[in-house]
């Protein structure tokens, strides 16, 4: 089974009936050597770390390593019952700021696809998981991700040195919007839709954090993208289909990245870091920690 | 093709994988290398890492993976306290290696007055590459139980080595062999092993005639 497509993975669970995350974990143990039940356990574990962050840390400050960021996703906590957009939508963004001002305090998190794009996921599987999905539909959600993923790298990058960030929150969106399609009981092919569109969403975004420093704009960016990977989950469930199927989707990121200038791809050159503000903090930091 | 358990994890200590994952694995290969904590450690700098060890935690990385820490222990973060009870002293240099990644470390080790350097660069999503132990170069990704074998350039040496090895049913991953100086008939073979060797086996490949000394490094986790 030489799978190395999306749209293969999506034709053997349609012909087949196996759902999709049953195919995702034949097509891995083929290629890793893994079987199925042990990449179900190693996945389960890593939603477990997710859960146990964010109960610990809801509610509380970030002393974050630069100090840009911290309190936000408390100030977004406290908010909840006011926000206009509705509570699952809201606390998606909050999760998603939660765990990426968790990961730029070095605290524990899953590099789901990266350390900079951590809070997407379980923006989403965790707010799944408080309206009432079980549990093991979130891992399987996450088992169809790591293939969105895995196609996602092998065909272009998840590097935001490489590809700009739509390869870290791009990526980060796509397997996010194609997780909740899963978990929610969606169809192969929308899991596709929603993960194209997501990716089409993000196309082109660039990677240009304050100072090189994963905080500015990284860690609300992640709020975007979870909001983005709900919302596109549920477009894709109402049946609408991305016009570009997601695989081709893939490899014009891909070219996109290639497009992309050094400046915008991680160095901390172009973009939000090449305005008056980001110089400054970036050069009074620098001056502070000089070796 | 990547495991998807790799697209979907590890679990790590923040913010990035390259400068916190990357740097901490790079220097717990010198604690596997050392058998332990040392009382001594120089990290020298180089490149990106030298620009960014504040703002991406690189420097308590580096020092967690010498205390011992595994990559997703929360207290990578305090990382520095935990050298002060383990009473390990450590200091941070510039240095410039020439041509070599931009996230690259040299670690200089002194432990029970013995000393080890090794240099390490870490090449993305948490990969490292390690390019020299004692002055010695290799390439090496930490992933594989690792010995290092300094030996007597003459024939029928590294056979005996090898014997000793898979005598013990212990499977050759990869092996580099290299001249020293033919002058002084020695020469040092770099052996990543499928498995771990037991502590006969070290033993008994340290007793050999032809082996003149020999380092062993577990496996990264």
């Amino acid at each position: 089974m030489n799978v190395n497509r999306f749209s293969e993975l999506v034709d053997i669970s349609e012909k087949t009936g196996e759902p999709l995350d049953r195919v995702v974990l034949h097509w891995e143990m083929l290629d890793s050597g893994k079987s199925p039940k042990e990449i179900m356990e190693k996945t389960s574990e890593l939603l477990h770390v997710m859960e146990e962050e964010y109960e610990s840390h809801k509610g509380k400050t970030f002393k974050t390593l630069v100090g840009l960021t911290g309190s936000n996703s408390k100030k977004m906590y406290e908010y909840l019952p006011h926000a206009f957009i509705g509570e699952k939508v809201f606390t998606a963004a909050t999760i998603a700021v939660l765990m990426a001002e968790n990961n730029a305090s070095m605290g524990r998190t899953v590099a789901c696809p990266t350390g900079g794009s951590s809070g997407v996921m379980p923006g989403v599987l965790l707010t799944l998981e408080k309206s009432g999905i079980e549990r093991d539909k979130l891992v399987s959600g996450l088992i169809v991700a790591g293939a969105i993923g895995k196609i996602i790298s092998v065909h272009a990058s998840l590097s935001g040195a490489q590809s700009g960030c739509q390869a870290e929150i791009g990526s980060g969106t796509a397997m996010a919007a194609g997780a909740a399609v899963h978990a929610t009981g969606g169809t192969p092919r929308q899991v596709s839709n929603a993960a194209a569109l997501s990716l089409k969403s993000l196309m082109g975004l660039v990677c240009d954090p304050v100072g090189g420093f994963v905080e500015v704009p990284c860690v609300k960016r992640n709020a975007s993208g979870a909001v983005l990977a709900l919302m596109f989950s549920d477009v894709a469930k109402a049946g609408v289909e991305s016009v570009i199927p997601f695989d081709e989707v893939v490899d014009a990121m891909a070219k996109v990245g290639i497009a992309m200038p050094e400046s915008l791809r991680e160095t901390g050159k172009g973009g939000i870091a090449d305005t008056p503000t980001a110089q400054k903090i970036a050069k009074e930091f620098s001056k502070k920690f000089k070796l | 093709m990547p495991s998807i358990l790799e697209i979907i994890g590890p679990s790590m200590i923040g913010p990035s994988s390259s400068h916190t994952l990357g740097a901490m694995r790079i220097s717990k290969f010198a604690y596997n290398l050392d058998g332990g904590t040392p009382q001594d450690v120089i990290f020298y700098l180089h490149g990106s890492f030298q620009e960014t060890y504040i703002g991406h935690g690189t420097w308590l990385a580096l020092i967690a993976g010498l205390c011992g820490i595994t990559t997703d222990d929360s207290r990578v973060a305090h990382a520095d306290k935990i050298a002060k009870t383990l009473g390990m002293k450590y200091e941070f240099k510039p240095v410039d290696l020439g041509e070599v990644h931009p996230n690259t470390v040299k670690i200089f080790t002194t432990k029970n007055g013995e000393h080890h350097e090794i240099i390490g660069s870490s090449v993305g999503g948490g990969r490292i590459k390690i390019i020299s132990i004692d002055s010695l170069r290799c390439q090496l990704d930490g992933e594989y139980p690792t010995l290092v074998v300094e030996n007597s350039d003459v024939p029928g040496a590294l056979e005996i080595i090898i014997k000793t090895i898979s005598f013990s049913d212990v499977n050759i991953a990869r092996l580099e062999l290299n001249r020293e100086s033919r002058y002084l008939k020695r020469a040092n073979a770099v052996i990543e092993l499928d498995s771990e060797p037991s502590d006969s086996v070290l033993n008994a490949l340290r007793h050999l005639e032809v082996v003149k000394s020999l380092m062993y490094a577990k496996a990264i986790f």
